[in-house]
């Protein structure tokens, strides 16, 4: 069968001549690298560039809003206005203010801040260790493959939630560090079962017997090899796992087990808002709706992702 | 576009033609606007007539047939006219087009595992088009499925037709194929290369099967392939396709002997041929052109060696040529006779460096020697509990040995072991069984970093160009690879590089692409490349030109010749197709099973091949020349490899061994008893048979 | 075959204990009972203190070792041993974890039935207005937590009671307490009291299902069986269904063991939320609570819930696929 499934590709494919020797030059051998033609993929797709826009958007303001803000309005997310308690958004408290006068919208910048830093941070801890981990077990096979596979097993059978929740009880200062290294912790396994796959058919793939028939050793095979050509799949899985890492944090700190005040995320937020979200909507509605934001916008970003950097693949999009 | 559809009916005598294409354009919508895939191709069909469709990938033969069945995509663009018994298909509602599909039309796919359902069972599958068609009941078109089921040779059928696609080989899936195109006995049967996946000897049975389907239904059959030996055997009139465009057409006999357009020469002069050992190949130069940026002129034009300035400018159409029935797309038709343009061919001979004198074979040291090798796998079953069940033998006590300069040919089904077989000589780790000595050095006495200097002398080339070179790494990369592991200084490294890239026709400036970058051919020289990146003293080339289009096979199979007089080297040639191997190799050794059955020099092995699997094999290899295959007797084996957990007493062979079936009973007892052992034939032959006796099964050796 | 299923049911059993084990272990590590008499006034005595602690085998000054073995131990005769307070683990479980049995099994069979027919209907509509909404439906309770999307169903049933002035949609519990409406009325009390919490479970899975449902269909939509089926004269439309459905299905049992895992947490903002007593809202009132042997309790139970969703979806795939059958 011919169908162009993938016209570009198949451009790519034969725009060359066969002639030994020869130079291609002229305008029939223009040939777009992979990177543009992903870049072309992605640009083409109106909603994934509009997530990529709100996630620049939400970046800028989390980093840079609140600095303004003082500018502006002259609060930030410690200060308390005693002259107004839980008063409506406006013009000098832009979300409104809390119960003891502190200003939303600063507490709020301040915690999309802090929640989206562990969600890249996660993503990152998370991803890396699924490649290394699934690459090696598939790479190595036997004994290797059954310990780790069975540590894969083993995380995924501990209620992660709870394990994290009980360990950060104790944790006081800085806990946020902790926090981002125990989901990481509990994050990776899927994604290691799915590179482990991965590496499993690659591994008979003929480029990495050639490169094991010429001397080069297993580490030299996972590292230059093997991780490299999973490459589309880690970065859309390390999209996925911002979105992911982001609902878990919020989830903890809802319930008082992830960030620990005085410092604030969107879960804290979220949580101290929650019991009032029908009187005082603003204490809940702008934290809950910018968590939402982030992780549509993520997700989304992702999908687009996936789809231009491996059109055939037809995993799931959104979420795991 | 042509006229040329009223010229068929030399046979039949019918008014309307059965099938009539038309003016047939499919166009597919790329990124960078439309694709046209089909450019208007036009035949009638009469009767039980047979078309064979050749054409490389791309060239849109396939698509062409898939629009005749109204199975494209919604976003394909389809124009012109299909008509059946006068009636136009295109445009029909899918309703009515469901009507006619699998009653009046039948198509057969290229690859049967995916074309069937993987999860239901085989009868049921047949039978659901019975009852489709023919209002049967369920139990009746159950039973009806049974009947078709043994009617093309499927042994056991009642208890099989409950089976899934899993749990049949590949040629017995195609055989459920044509038992469910024929099921409904159709009028035209569309067969989209339906042998590609096959080996030969199946291939052999699933030709000679479709032949006999044909004359049961007495359908006209559009026979899709790029295999010029199968359409030579088949087909009453061909038709040559090229860039989404026929280019030649015409009876079969007078286009192999005197092809008019420089593609079809082309393609002619680049198969290598079992009956024309000598012949040097002429290959195509070049690749097929974009369908979404196609030139103004001549598709072909950038190819042809016999181009004027006129094919720069003005596409040519297909009309009618010299001969009678004869149609050919080319400005220079008229001057072309018998493949030569002004009495000189058109294609002309490639350079390739000749033989040394040489030192008679048992002089020369021996690169590698194995001896009594075998290799053993555990089968295991079952996915949610795994569990073994027993172990195979895919490798049982093998031995030859390979001189210097010398290529050993390595041939036999897939199955039968030759892909266990290298790997485990290319593991360089002590086998289970046996020794494998490789330049003097056994290698079950090395450690691991004697190993590793060892590779240097033993490199690979593998079957797919695009598989066996890492996307993600420039070509330099790629080839500096082996040098880099070895520790070669960067700036030897960067000279070799160059330098090996010249020695394949490469030009160095192409060091810094992608492998993406190029053509398949020129990938397939990459890898050569690199392989001997390191001076090896063995090649082991694993199906190095399976994957690649005839036209630019050529080009590679020529400068692995060249280089290994050029170079020295010694190759062990692994492949299945038997013509490639006579090309290339002087030594030849037939694996069946694990075993080796027959080996001997190239020349001796293919003209007077003493095992009958060898003859079998060799007689079911198709010949590009429809007059010669027509005259040929086939030997065909009878049904599958068997599994190797389960083998025949005796000789391994005997179960589909056609000599087996004709011996008297008291010497088919010595088969049934006594396991036979490779012997001497004479000269550098030796077979493992009990009846071993000569016979020439190729024609004009 | 018996032997097989024997050596993975203890893998299975090994993985319980090994993943309880540690549950416990970290729990006492981190969780202090003790902790709950030290804030009081006036203090009690430390030698009632020492002696409490120790009757419901949580003494931090006894030996950790110790009291696993006896936790454990009192778990395979069948005890669960005694929550910090000195109440009997068992007698409370049963009834929790009916509770969340209850969520878990409707949400995720809810989730998974309608996830499918959403995917299907998207995959065949595909970028047809259809797809586009439930495209956008799916992204949406992917992106939003659970904790979010419960509030969100509060506040719409507050509005909806306010508008109608009765209470139309329960929020709170999971039966009205007090009620005597004959056993129609409690019934039907008991739907109503379901309906949002269920809700705000299963629309993630819904989302989460539908989506690689749709992957799945629009991979069988372009294969070369579904192109057999037709040739062979069946209308695209009937192709589909019979032959691309049931065979897009497969990858769906592989999700269903994956999915379970993130609805067992999502049922543990749901109860706390809507105020249903079931497992999930025990264990985070357990921490909070510093009681170390509910801790662990809840930790088995997910496991031996985790682990069997696991074994189910395998059979399902089994069953799904011939391919992976054992002949």
């Amino acid at each position: 069968m011919s169908l162009p499934a993938d016209p570009l590709l198949i451009a790519d494919d034969v725009s060359m001549s066969d002639l030994p020797g020869e130079v291609p030059e002229g305008p029939d051998v223009v040939v777009r690298g992979r990177r543009q033609l992903v870049l072309r993929r992605l640009r083409r797709n109106r909603a994934a560039m509009a997530a990529l826009v709100v996630l620049l958007l939400l970046f800028v303001s989390a980093f840079l809003g609140p600095t303004v803000y003082k500018a502006i309005t002259g609060w930030d997310y410690e200060g308390q206005d005693f002259t107004s308690f839980l008063s409506p958004p406006s013009a000098t408290h832009w979300f409104g203010t809390t119960q003891i006068g502190g200003d939303v919208f600063a507490q709020t910048m301040r915690g999309l801040q802090k929640s989206l830093l562990i969600g890249l941070l996660v993503a990152l801890i998370s991803t890396g260790l699924a490649a290394v981990v699934g690459s090696v077990a598939g790479y190595f096979g036997g004994w290797v493959d059954r310990a780790l596979m069975w540590i894969v097993d083993l995380l995924l059978v501990i209620p992660s939630f709870l394990i994290i929740a009980i360990m950060m009880r104790n944790v006081k200062d800085a806990g946020w560090i902790v926090l981002v290294l125990l989901i990481a912790l509990f994050g990776w396994m899927i994604t290691a079962r799915i590179i482990r796959g991965m590496t499993l058919s690659l591994r008979e793939r003929e480029f990495v017997l050639a490169a094991r028939y010429s001397g080069v050793s297993s580490a030299g095979i996972i590292f230059r090899h093997l991780i490299p050509n999973m490459s589309s799949l880690l970065i859309i899985d390390a999209t996925i796992a911002v979105a992911t890492a982001i609902i878990a944090e919020s989830g903890l700190s809802y319930f008082g087990f992830g960030v620990k005040p005085p410092d604030v995320s969107l879960g804290t937020l979220i949580a101290d808002g929650t019991q009032s979200a029908f009187t005082f909507p603003w204490l809940f509605m702008f934290s809950g709706g910018l968590l939402v934001l982030t992780t549509l916008a993520v997700s989304v970003f992702g999908d687009g992702l996936r789809d231009a950097l491996d059109p055939s693949s037809k995993r799931a999009g959104g979420g795991r | 576009m042509t006229t040329q559809a009223q010229s068929t009916t030399e046979r039949a005598g019918a008014d309307a033609p059965l099938l009539e294409v038309r003016d047939l354009t499919v166009e597919f919508q790329g990124e960078d606007g439309p694709v046209p895939a089909v450019r208007g191709v036009s035949y009638a069909l009469t009767p039980g007539e047979v078309l064979g469709i050749v054409g490389e990938s791309g060239s849109g033969k396939s698509v062409s047939s898939l629009a005749v069945m109204g199975l494209l995509p919604a976003t394909a663009r389809v124009t012109g006219s299909v008509r059946l018994r006068g009636r136009d298909l295109l445009g029909l509602s899918d309703r009515e087009l469901a009507r006619i599909r699998g009653r009046k039309i039948a198509m057969i796919f290229q690859d049967p595992l995916s074309a069937l359902t993987p999860v239901y069972s085989i009868g049921d599958q047949i039978a659901e088009t019975v009852m489709i068609h023919q209002g049967a009941s369920k139990a009746d078109a159950f039973t009806r499925a049974v009947e078709l089921l043994d009617a093309v040779g499927i042994p056991n059928a009642a208890q099989r037709a409950k089976a899934y696609p899993h749990e049949f080989s590949g040629g017995m899936r195609q055989r459920v194929m044509i038992a469910m195109s024929i099921a409904n006995d159709p009028d035209v049967l569309i067969a989209d290369e339906p042998t590609t996946a096959l080996d030969v000897t199946i291939q052999a049975q699933v030709l000679e099967l479709l032949d006999t389907a044909r004359e049961i239904t007495n359908a006209a059959t559009i026979m899709i392939t790029h295999d010029l030996g199968v359409v030579a055997g088949i087909a009453d009139r061909i038709l040559v396709m090229y860039a989404g465009k026929a280019v030649e057409s015409g009876r079969v006999e007078p286009v192999y002997a005197d092809p008019r357009m420089p593609y079809t020469i082309g393609l002619l002069g680049s198969v290598p041929r079992l009956d024309r050992p000598g012949q040097p190949l002429t290959p195509i130069e070049g690749s097929p052109p974009n369908v979404a940026r196609l030139p103004k002129g001549c598709p072909f034009v950038a190819r042809c060696p016999v181009r004027i300035s006129l094919c720069e400018t003005v596409e040519p159409d297909l009309e009618p040529t010299a001969g009678g029935g004869r149609w050919a797309a080319c400005h220079r038709s008229e001057e072309i006779e018998l493949g030569r343009i002004h009495g000189a061919p058109v294609f002309p001979l490639p350079e390739i460096a000749t033989l040394r004198e040489e030192l008679p074979r048992e002089q020369r040291t021996a690169v590698l020697q194995v001896d009594n090798l075998a290799k053993r796998y555990a089968i295991t079953k079952g996915a949610v509990l795994r569990r073994k069940i027993g172990t195979i033998t895919a490798v049982d006590g093998i031995s030859f040995d390979i001189r210097e300069g010398e290529a050993l040919g390595l041939v036999g089904e897939s199955g039968c072991g030759k892909t266990t077989t290298i790997m485990q000589i290319l593991e360089l780790t002590p086998p289970e069984q046996g020794s494998v000595v490789v330049l003097g050095q056994d290698v079950g006495s090395l450690n691991s970093q004697q190993r590793k200097q060892l590779r240097r002398d033993v490199q690979v080339v593998f079957q797919d160009p695009m598989a066996s070179l890492d996307p993600r790494l420039p070509v330099g990369d790629l080839i500096d690879e082996p040098l880099r592991s070895f520790g070669v200084p960067a700036d030897k490294r960067r000279a070799r590089v160059r330098e090996l890239l010249s020695l394949v026709g490469l030009s160095p400036e192409h060091a810094n692409r992608y492998p993406a970058d190029f053509s398949g051919g020129q990938r397939q020289r990459i890898g050569i490349a690199r392989a001997l990146a390191l001076e090896p003293k063995l090649l082991v080339l694993d199906e190095p030109v399976s994957a690649l289009d005839v036209s630019i096979q050529a080009g590679v199979l020529n400068l692995l010749e060249d280089l290994k007089v050029r170079l020295g080297l010694s190759y062990l040639f692994v492949a299945h197709d038997l013509s490639v191997v006579r090309h290339i190799a002087d030594r030849v050794a037939v694996m069946y099973l694990g075993r080796l059955v027959e080996v001997g020099a190239a020349g001796h092995v293919f003209e007077r091949p003493t095992h009958p699997y060898t003859q079998a094999l060799l007689s079911a290899v198709p010949i590009p020349d429809p007059v010669a295959e027509r005259q040929r007797t086939r030997i065909l084996v009878h049904g599958d490899l068997p599994s190797p957990a389960n083998l025949p007493s005796g000789c391994r062979f005997r179960s589909r061994c056609p000599l087996f079936a004709e011996l008297p009973s008291d010497q088919q007892q010595l088969c049934i008893d006594v396991d036979p052992q490779l012997e001497s034939r004479g000269g550098d032959l030796a077979s493992a048979c009990h009846w071993a006796r000569e016979r020439q099964v190729l024609p004009g050796a | 075959m018996g032997r097989f299923l024997l050596k993975r049911l203890a893998n299975y059993a090994v993985l319980i204990v090994v993943a309880t084990t540690m549950a416990y272990m970290i729990a006492s590590l981190a969780l202090h009972p003790r902790a709950r008499y030290e804030g009081r006034n006036p203090p009690p005595p430390a030698a009632v203190v020492d002696s409490t602690l120790t009757a419901y085998g949580v003494n931090d000054k006894d030996p950790l070792v110790g009291r696993y073995v006896h936790w454990i131990g009192g778990v395979l005769h069948g005890d669960f041993g005694k929550t910090v307070t000195g109440g009997s683990i068992n007698a409370e479980l049963g009834a929790r974890a009916l509770v969340s049995l209850r969520l878990l099994l409707i949400g995720s069979i809810l989730g998974a039935v309608l996830g499918v027919l959403v995917g299907v209907v998207s995959a065949v509509k595909q970028y047809r207005l259809t797809d586009r909404f439930f495209t956008a439906f799916s992204f949406f309770f992917i992106a939003t937590p659970v904790f979010f999307t419960a509030v969100l169903l509060k506040f719409g049933a507050l509005t909806v009671n306010d508008a109608a002035g009765t209470t139309l949609l329960n929020y709170v519990g999971y039966a009205t307490p007090g009620l005597d409406a004959g056993f129609l009325g409690s019934a039907w009390d008991q739907v109503n009291h379901l309906v949002l919490p269920t809700l705000s479970i299963a629309l993630a899975q819904i989302a989460y299902f539908s989506r690689y449902q749709r992957n799945s269909m629009l991979d069988v939509m372009g294969s070369d069986f579904l192109r057999t089926a037709q040739a062979k004269g069946l209308t695209r439309r009937r192709a589909l269904f019979k032959h691309g459905l049931r065979t897009a299905l497969i990858p769906m049992a592989t999700l269903l063991a994956y999915s379970f895992g993130t609805l067992v947490v999502g049922a543990t903002f749901t109860e706390k939320i809507f105020a249903w007593h079931g497992m999930g809202e025990w264990l985070v009132d357990s921490i909070t609570n510093n009681d170390i042997n509910v801790t662990a309790t809840v930790a088995m139970f997910t496991a031996v819930f985790i682990l069997l969703s696991g074994f189910l979806s395998d059979v399902i795939y089994a069953v799904l696929d011939p391919r992976v059958r054992v002949s």
